[in-house]
């Protein structure tokens, strides 16, 4: 049975031994009552250890799968376990768990299903990405914030809270293996879901190996392509799609 | 001049490929990354049937005399590179089904959390 204040923390991570027993402590520190899950997405570090030695509970992928498909891991053990609500951050360090309360909040106060962490909503969110990298979350932020009517300054952003629904939303076919992204926000909000952005501060990353790709022909062909398809898909209230 | 007919089921079969393969995405039958290639080629058979100048420039080039046959030989590279790629795609997923599949076996003999690192990154 889903109960009302039941919270649970995903931090997908591959190869962040080092960086991951922090983030799980700093998550301990800010939300003491949280489930903190690991995602240990086939490491061949002491990635594992580490988050367990923190405190955090980890499960293992036999084989490495993908930032996409370690964050449906924790949706899918959120959804056997009747989380309420769920919090996903990065395994890097780059995102600071002093925020999660606040994000939680605003999912309650402003009544929506989905709250963002974003890094360029307030101007000193000390983040400096490559520009190749900015000019590529700018244009598809300006995208999704065209289709959805919201403002959406960090598409990218793995730094979010969610209500239990979207989760479920998430665990079905229709969660793309890849990297949360535009295309994704798009596709809630065709699918009725409520998102929200609030400005947090961020660290700068110490490594990319989650965030690799962005930059590239491919990576901007395959965001159009996806973006462009889901907007040929009828839109659709979330309930009817299982 | 390439024959009219030819020229004609080029660019119409290119553009029927390039319709089924985006129905095919959203219809979630086919992932983003596979229709990659699909729409270089589709796309790619589509300039060479539009463009003559290109086209005859290609024929010259590969030693060719006739034009259709340029078209037939590249779709036929097309295919070479595309099956080319799904034997790649095939190897590395049968050995992460290995993986797997070992996993199952390790987690039967009674050992709950085995640190053996993966043998494949996702691409």
């Amino acid at each position: 049975m889903p109960q009302q204040n039941k919270l649970l923390i995903v931090i997908p991570a591959y190869n962040e031994s080092g960086r991951v027993g922090d983030v799980v402590r700093d998550v301990q520190a800010h939300l003491p009552g949280a489930e903190v899950l690991v995602i240990d997405d086939g490491s061949r570090d002491a990635t594992a250890q580490e988050a367990r030695a923190a405190g955090a509970r980890v499960a293992r992928l036999p084989v490495n799968s993908g930032y996409g498909a370690a964050l449906q891991t924790g949706y899918k053990y959120a959804m056997r376990h009747g989380y309420a609500r769920i919090g996903q951050i990065d395994a890097d360090g780059q995102h600071q768990a002093e925020y999660l309360p606040e994000m939680l909040r605003s999912l309650e106060e402003n009544d929506v299903d989905v709250v963002i962490g974003s890094r360029f909503l307030s101007e000193d969110g000390h983040y400096s990405a490559s520009r190749a990298r900015a000019l590529g979350i700018a244009l598809f932020g300006w995208i999704a914030s065209k289709l959805t009517r919201r403002k959406i300054t960090d598409p990218t952003s793995g730094y979010q809270v969610l209500r239990r629904e979207v989760a479920e939303f998430f665990c079905s076919e229709i969660y793309p293996s890849d990297y949360p992204d535009a295309d994704i926000l798009i596709l809630l909000h065709r699918s009725g879901f409520r998102v929200r952005e609030v400005p947090v501060q961020m660290r700068a990353a110490t490594n990319e190996s989650m965030h690799g790709g962005h930059k590239s022909l491919y990576y901007v062909y395959k965001m159009l392509l996806s973006i462009f398809v889901t907007l040929l898909r009828p839109r659709s209230r979330a309930q009817e799609l299982s | 001049m390439i024959d009219l007919r030819v020229r004609l089921t080029m660019i119409g079969g290119s553009l029927f490929l390039l319709l089924v393969i985006i129905d095919l995405v959203r219809r979630r039958r086919l992932k983003e990354e596979y229709s990659v290639l699909w729409v270089v080629a589709a796309t790619l058979l589509l300039i060479l049937a539009s463009w003559n100048k290109l086209l005859e420039w290609l024929t010259v080039a590969i030693g060719g005399e006739v034009l259709s046959s340029t078209l037939f030989f590249c779709a036929l590279l097309f295919v070479f590179v595309l099956l080319l790629h799904y034997s790649v795609r095939i190897s590395a997923m049968e050995r992460r089904l290995t993986a797997l599949v070992q996993e199952i076996a390790l987690m039967s003999a009674g050992s709950a959390e085995t640190d053996e690192p993966a043998d494949d990154a996702a691409d």
